[in-house]
């Protein structure tokens, strides 16, 4: 078997009574494409930070490529590490082929590489120009031309669309799949869920430092078992869904209104037979969203569950 | 080494470009000539006197304005990238957290070192060509340890600068901790000296007093650039209880350098425990 690129044992960090991570364990296998979700301060950010070894934890054992990444020897790992914090602004007084160049040579990485990158991330044309004029999207991008400075074989990603509009937050995803096809191994971080379950292999959901879910996002939906949702809308004679009783929840919310709640399993049989009845003019599915997901894992409930 | 010199080569560049340079440089010229021009103006004349009388002017001067200046130019230099979160993104380099800051120090330190060198070296050349001086050699010694001395000086509060940085959790903070320590070593310290001074009358520990100057580096600075001039004795003032003999010039130079080793590796001593 292969040693995992990323292995965690019961690994807390705990700032005076503040527990950032609590007894998390996690390994990531090579070329796998990890989604950390959570809340501001579930301990997204802190996991990133022992990855690479910027914070030592308090307790538990991790690894990265097989090395404890605070060791004394430990330099030599982080030229195979890409990192891309929250929020980073970089020198606005130069240019950003400047600050790319800056961060390649700490990294041994030639001038080449940087001009290969600056264009792949679409930054080509405003190469010359201050960071200062640039947008967020822009210092987002230069951020994220950094991060892929030497072909890093493993991506720690903190939050990498926070603040992108859609257009580059698609455009940053197409570079994700484009990644993941090489076979880059990535640790992507986001508490926007919206657009990113394609992208990703796995999930981990974090709330307050502990490990609440994990698994893909169809083992996560089957596991927390949440309600498939249907509004019908239209004209009908009263006491006419008593069919459906046997296997949904069916509420009146206006007299042209309906919800249907049902087993997810259920989902073709229950628009089969909305689509039998008389007088609806129009429906639509709510199918559980991973913010549902989310919400369901992190909140209270599932944690007195879990116990 | 290598990791060292791009920092280095980085904050020098940065020191250009944001003018810092230029601006530092333009104000210990202008100064110096001020100074040496309206020098004399006590004694009811205008011009130019001597370099000697400069120099001891100049030090005086010196010793307000090069901390300022250098606390000013270091005093974010952590806490400044940890707020536009570059901090983050360098610790996860692969250089490691000494390199980091002496890399800083190094670059910092040439950027003060050019405009004190550059500054002061421009306004003693044009004094002493107007005063016909330029010939002295004693007087040209005289103002190159001005010159050193002053470029050691900025150090030792770039080294303290960095103190405070590392420290700091944010930057308001970081340069109010800054003015304070240099209100602290140009003012309080001698007004505590001179208190000291008052109460005992003078009379035992003179050498304890002498020893207790080495404690604030403006006043080992005052002691290696004053003391020398014999002609300067009137004002030294409190400076006077220090004995020539019992502090040596090399002395004082090797004092004003652990001055800036010291505060620099406990700055450096900090920068790494925060790991945890």
């Amino acid at each position: 078997m292969m040693t995992p690129v990323v292995e965690l044992e019961a690994v807390s960090k705990h700032y005076g009574a503040l527990k950032a991570l609590d007894e998390l364990s996690l390994s990531v296998g090579d070329g796998e494409v990890l989604g950390l979700l959570g809340h501001n301060g579930a301990g997204k950010s802190t996991t990133m930070k022992l990855l690479l070894g910027i914070i030592s934890p308090t307790a538990g054992q991790l690894r990265v490529f097989g090395q404890s990444p605070t060791a004394d020897d430990a330099q030599a790992l982080r030229y195979q590490l890409g990192y891309l914090p929250e929020s980073v602004s970089f020198y606005d007084l130069m240019s950003g082929h400047e600050v790319l160049l800056y961060f390649a040579r700490l990294k041994g990485v030639g001038k080449q590489q940087c001009d290969e990158l600056l264009h792949r991330v679409g930054l080509g044309n405003a190469a010359g120009r201050r960071v200062k004029t640039y947008s967020k999207g822009m210092r987002q991008r230069l951020g994220l031309a950094q991060a892929l400075l030497g072909e890093p074989k493993l991506l720690l990603l903190d939050e990498p669309t926070a603040g992108l509009d859609p257009l580059a937050t698609r455009e940053f995803y197409q570079t994700i799949d484009e990644l993941r096809r090489q076979g880059t191994t990535i640790i992507l971080s986001s508490h926007v869920l919206a657009g990113i379950e394609q992208h990703i292999e796995r999930a981990v959901i974090l709330s307050n430092g502990k490990l609440r879910a994990t698994g893909s996002l169809d083992e996560l939906r089957r596991q927390a078992q949440l309600p498939l949702l249907i509004h019908v809308y239209g004209s009908w004679p009263e006491d006419s869904w008593q069919d459906l009783q046997s296997i949904a929840t069916v509420e009146q919310i206006t007299a042209g209104q309906i919800s249907i709640q049902g087993r997810l399993e259920d989902k073709i049989e229950l628009i089969r037979r909305v689509l039998e009845h008389p007088g609806i003019s129009d429906f639509e599915i709510c199918e559980p969203s991973l913010e549902a997901l989310y919400s369901h894992f992190s909140s209270d409930q599932a944690n007195r569950e879990m116990r | 080494m290598g990791n060292i010199l791009i920092v280095a080569g980085k904050e020098y560049r940065d020191g250009w470009r944001n003018r810092w340079v230029l601006a530092i440089t333009a104000v210990f010229a202008l100064f110096a000539f001020a100074i040496a021009y309206f020098g004399a103006a006590a004694s009811g004349q205008v011009g130019f006197t001597s370099l000697a009388t400069t120099i001891v002017s100049l030090a005086s001067l010196a010793v307000f304005l090069i901390p300022l200046i250098a606390l000013l130019l270091g005093y974010d230099t952590i806490v400044g990238e940890e707020n536009q979160g570059t901090l983050l993104l360098l610790l996860s380099y692969p250089i490691s957290r000494w390199q980091l800051l002496t890399g800083k120090l190094c670059g910092q330190g040439a950027i003060l070192a050019s405009a004190t060198f550059i500054g002061f070296g421009a306004a003693g050349v044009a004094i002493a060509s107007f005063t016909g001086q330029a010939q002295a050699t004693e007087i040209w010694r005289a103002f190159g340890v001005f010159v050193g001395s002053a470029i050691l000086l900025g150090w030792v509060f770039l080294a303290l600068a960095y103190l405070i940085s590392v420290m700091a959790t944010d930057k308001g903070r970081a340069a109010g901790v800054a003015l304070i320590t240099w209100f602290f070593f140009v003012l309080i310290f001698d007004l505590g000296m001179l208190g000291i001074l008052v109460m005992t009358s003078g009379q035992d520990g003179g050498d304890l007093l002498a020893y207790l100057l080495l404690l604030n580096p403006t006043d080992i600075f005052r002691l290696i650039n004053l003391a020398g001039f014999e002609s300067t004795r009137a004002y030294v003032g409190l400076l006077a209880v220090a004995d020539d003999q019992l502090l040596s010039p090399l002395t004082l130079t090797f004092a004003l350098a652990a001055w800036v080793v010291v505060p620099f590796s406990i700055a450096v001593w900090l920068f790494a425990r925060r790991k945890h």
